[in-house]
């Protein structure tokens, strides 16, 4: 793997969270400086700012893309206790001109008492619906009744998690056979022998959200949490950022006298653990299909983990910031690809024998 | 199975301090994007600008070199052909058809190297010309890997046949005794060519004994004086047997007939015929196989498998497949020094020796930077039964994992994800859901990209991506106020209320009444009433007009219901004050693009419509009564 391509962020503070859409053609950033940028990528391949503004009145933790069957919609989150929604709109004639569009908010969520840490468009198929977790320990999803008018929101479950929300996660399955699922991760340290990961499942009888499994094994605190894609499998794969890095396989057990009231009993199975960060994990994230996970943590590094065609993960790729100066200050410095690409296949010469060692040529393949 | 550990290869970051911070990513198509950041942090603003740079971490992939591109679309063509063999057809009969397959995936990496060493040659970019070349020695292992993966796995020929087959293998792999054989033929004086003794040893080590003989008779008539001693060389290279698998000699008979030819090459070098040559002499030991003397050619042999395959043809012609592997590990062992251990190759090539198929794809697969080479292998393998009989319990799963790999890489470039899609339709376990998550990502540039996206979804009745896509594309023209191609997107999305919405969209903004409204005024222009009154009711209840425009059209109504004589009859009239109720009752449709103008008009309208239709329904029934009785 190489830097392609290195993109003049220009937030005045920290970035928090930068979020693709669905088809990997636009971007948000987001930021300590309160705003969220909007990143347009051209035929060439380079990302150009379409948009920045003031988003909230503190940190905003992380910026998420709706289904673009809802149209261009973003939502943010942030420390000032709110989320937000916003959607872009056809600007006048000049502004496309000028290559830059805007957003307008349609609606700000101000339940929350405390700072909003995640936020999170619900799986499509269930309509358009808003999730956001807080540190006052409540998940709350809301729901856009009328797509065509996002300016209607209505909270339609309030679930009370008993401890401070980091974090949540949709289960993505579609199939029938799975009601709505989410997951919610607690970096809470005040309750040290609680488990921090709590899973809830909409019951169609009370029409409420009922927890159906707490990961007792998860104690310390968790600040991230991914479900996999389902790929037509029965059971559910989560993956879980605490002080190292845990896959779980999520085995629905459907009782004999199985009825829609009673709640879907899971086995909780544990299939990958991995301390290679050290210390905290803080992100986790599966690629498309699943078939890599990438972790970030106290280390300063990305990991990529791969299962093989055994059911074996291990850690195939690293990314490492080297502290050394971004050279160019134009930002999409090009030279990088070439050299990058270059020494990659040189390294792949030694197959032929015609080059040094046998290290140099054990590139790990199929990383992306 | 023993796992080869393989250290993670670690990519730097530029101007990312990881003592502090933490590098913070999001998954993208084909891509990584990472940033500086730090997690846990209070929200306190600290103004603190760190790295500004977001980048782009890509892996390095040869699918963007426009000339491998041919090597994909080609073999994908291939591919699907193989996919196409019947079960039914009898093994026999299959295992050419397989020969066949094995050779056109080798013809197309034969050809794309011959691309690219041209264009190797051609460039004046030096960076670009390295690449070329690094990209060519690549193919070059894949095709030599490849080949003898054939010989010894698909074609899996028996003794005898098999020392044929790889000497095959190594002429084709080192072709270069041939252009330096042309160079010395065509010299002035060949004979004297510093080159000379090369070609000539580099013949017989090839088991090119025709064209040896050629080359010695150039030395021969310089040398009268030792024309008895060239004479008898060239009668033992013509003499030497060799098999011919479809002749009818047995294998046995082979071997005896080898045998005497052996000992008769043997009892010349006790009574050292050709001692005084010691070119002769040298050719002479090799044909006994003396590996002191194949070892001393080192250089021309070039590599161990040359060195190997040369031994066997001159000791063990008639080597059986499962006796190989020892004499590729101890022609390994002896030709490598022992201060370089094997590389990667060498690994591979040994490991296909041993016969162990499995060894030689996870070899390949951690050597190679792209899945085209062992996913394709590895699926011609498993046609060809061979990943089953190998004991390997889990073989359709493997061939499997490497096409999903490999598709799922070439899901990443912007043209290649539709051969893509072949690949994932040969997966019978997850091809399926792959192609579904895949695919609806796929950017919908322009309405052809979409409606070959759509194409491809339909044909595998893959029902919710192709609404998906309809409805993301309706919401887009939506947005942009191409109210047709709305309205369109959003029927083939079999979206109603979608469609209802864009309909309504369109009388409200371009009031432009649609053809049976327009009809319905030509009509009444022409005092035509009767016809009039019942298209206009149609257009209602026939549900032709959206409920948004039903006002309108009531409001229509009232000059035909204030004529003197009765148009709407009863019946007619029922309706009418059926639709306006419907109207007014629920005003179940949203209508926040048309809000309501003046609350108080709007009450005004339908109570002045409520009596008219009142009044209109007692004429008529007292008309209707009246005709009637």
């Amino acid at each position: 793997m190489f830097v392609a391509r290195s993109i003049a962020a220009d937030h005045k503070d920290l970035i928090h969270d930068v979020s693709y859409d669905f088809h990997g053609r636009r971007m948000a950033t987001c930021s300590s400086d309160q705003s969220v940028k909007v990143w347009d990528k051209s035929e060439a391949g380079e990302w150009n700012c379409t948009a920045s503004w003031k988003t909230h009145s503190g940190s905003v933790w992380r910026v998420t893309w709706a289904h673009p069957e809802f149209g261009q919609v973003l939502a943010s989150c942030s420390f000032d206790r709110t989320a937000a929604v916003w959607e872009e709109i056809v600007g006048e004639s000049n502004d496309k001109q000028r290559g830059q569009s805007h957003w307008i908010k349609r609606t700000t969520l101000v339940d929350s008492r405390t700072s909003v840490t995640d936020v999170k468009f619900a799986p499509k198929h269930m309509g358009l619906m808003l999730t956001t977790c807080s540190a006052d320990g409540v998940v709350r999803i809301y729901e856009a009744p009328d797509v065509m008018n996002l300016s209607q929101w209505s909270l339609q479950h309030e679930i009370s998690c008993k401890l401070s929300c980091s974090c949540i996660s949709w289960n993505p399955s579609s199939s029938r056979a799975h009601p709505p699922m989410i997951a919610v991760g607690s970096d809470d340290s005040s309750v040290t022998y609680a488990g921090k990961v709590q899973i809830y499942e909409y019951n169609e009888n009370t029409r409420k959200y009922a927890k159906v499994e707490t990961l007792m094994t998860v104690t310390d605190p968790v600040h991230d949490i991914a479900f996999a894609p389902n790929l037509g499998r029965s059971f559910h794969v989560l993956a879980i950022a605490t002080k190292d890095v845990r896959i779980f396989k999520l085995i629905p057990l459907r009782a004999e006298t199985a009825s829609l009231a009673s709640p879907t009993r899971l086995e909780v199975q544990i299939v990958a653990q991995f301390d290679n960060h050290n210390s905290q994990v803080w992100r986790v994230s599966w690629n498309i299909t699943s078939t890599l996970l990438a972790s970030s943590g106290d280390d300063g590094c990305v990991r990529l983990w791969k299962a093989n065609y055994m059911g074996n993960w291990k850690c195939t790729g690293i990314l490492k910031g080297d502290g050394s100066p971004v050279n160019g200050s134009a930002g999409q410095s090009g030279a990088l690809t070439a050299g990058g690409g270059t020494g990659a296949l040189a390294n792949q010469g030694s197959l032929n024998g015609t080059s040094a060692g046998r290290k140099a040529a054990q590139l790990v393949p199929g990383v992306m | 199975m023993e796992e080869v550990d393989v250290e993670p290869t670690t990519t730097p970051i530029p101007g990312i301090d990881f003592t502090q911070k933490h590098l913070g990513f999001v998954w993208g198509p084909g891509d990584i994007l990472v940033y500086e950041t730090k997690y846990g942090a209070t929200g306190a603003a600290s103004v603190d600008q760190g790295c500004p740079f977001v980048h782009v971490v890509r892996k390095d992939e040869d699918i963007y070199s426009p000339i491998l591109r041919k090597l994909f679309n080609e073999s994908h063509h291939i591919f699907v052909g193989l996919q196409k063999i019947k079960e039914d057809v009898p093994s026999k009969n299959k295992k050419s058809q397989f020969v066949s397959i094995s050779k056109n995936y080798r013809s197309v990496i034969r050809a794309c190297m011959e691309e690219l060493q041209q264009v190797a040659v051609s460039t004046r970019d030096a960076t670009l010309a390295t690449q070329y070349g690094n990209q060519v020695s690549i193919l070059l292992a894949v095709e030599l890997i490849w080949n003898l993966c054939e010989v010894l796995f698909i074609e899996a020929a028996p003794a005898g046949a098999l020392q044929l087959h790889l000497l095959d293998w190594v002429r084709l792999h080192k072709a270069d005794v041939d252009e330096k054989a042309r160079e010395v033929l065509q010299s002035e004086s060949p004979a004297e060519h510093p080159a000379y003794w090369d070609v000539a040893i580099s013949y017989v080590l090839q088991g090119r004994t025709d064209e040896a003989r050629q080359v010695l008779v150039k030395q021969a008539s310089l040398q009268p004086a030792a024309r008895l001693m060239f004479k008898l060389l060239d009668s033992l290279l013509m003499k030497m047997p060799v098999y011919n698998p479809g002749g009818n000699q047995t294998l046995t008979e082979f071997d005896v007939k080898w045998r005497h030819w052996r000992e008769e090459c043997d009892r010349c070098l006790q009574d050292n015929s050709f001692a005084s040559n010691r070119h002769l002499e040298a050719i002479c030991k090799i044909l006994v196989g003396d590996e002191d003397t194949l070892l001393e050619y080192k250089e021309l042999l070039g590599t161990w498998y040359h060195f190997l395959v040369t031994r066997l043809l001159y000791s063990h012609p008639t080597v059986k497949p499962t006796e190989l592997h020892y004499y590729a590990q101890s022609s390994m062992d002896m030709f490598l020094e022992t201060r370089s251990g094997p590389e990667p190759l060498d690994s591979i090539l040994l490991a296909a020796f041993e016969f162990d198929i499995h060894q030689v794809i996870k070899d390949c697969s951690i050597a190679l930077n792209n899945w085209w080479f062992v996913a394709h292998l590895t699926d011609l393998l498993d046609h060809c039964k061979l990943l089953q009989s190998h004991n390997l319990h889990f073989g359709s799963n493997l061939r499997e994992f490497l096409l999903l790999e490999y598709g799922a890489g070439l899901f990443t470039h912007h043209s290649l994800w539709q051969l893509a899609v072949g690949y994932f339709d040969h997966c019978p376990e997850f091809g399926r859901v792959y192609l579904e998550l895949q695919i609806e990502r796929v950017p919908l540039d322009s309405e052809r990209k979409a409606l070959k996206v759509l194409r491809i979804c339909e044909e595998r009745q893959m029902a919710e991506q192709v609404r998906s896509i309809c409805k993301i594309m309706a919401k887009r023209a939506l947005r942009n106020d191409r109210l047709g191609s709305a309205l369109s997107w959003s029927i083939r999305a079999k979206d109603a209320a979608f469609a209802t919405l864009i309909s309504e969209r369109f009388l409200q903004d371009y009031c432009t009444p649609a053809p049976s409204y327009r009809e319905f005024h030509k009509l009444y222009g022409d005092k035509r009433f009767v016809e009039a009154a019942t298209l206009l009711l149609s257009l209602m209840t026939a549900k032709i007009a959206p409920q948004s425009f039903w006002m309108t059209l009531l409001t229509d109504a009232l000059p035909l219901l204030e004529q003197k004589q009765v148009i709407f009859s009863a019946d007619q009239t029922y309706e009418l004050m059926h639709c306006l109720e419907e109207l007014t009752a629920g005003k179940t449709i949203p209508n926040t693009d048309h809000p309501m103008q003046d609350e108080d008009v709007e009450v005004t309208k339908v109570e002045l419509l409520r009596l008219a239709l009142a009044r209109n329904l007692a004429q008529a029934i007292v008309k209707e009564g009246t005709v009637d009785g």
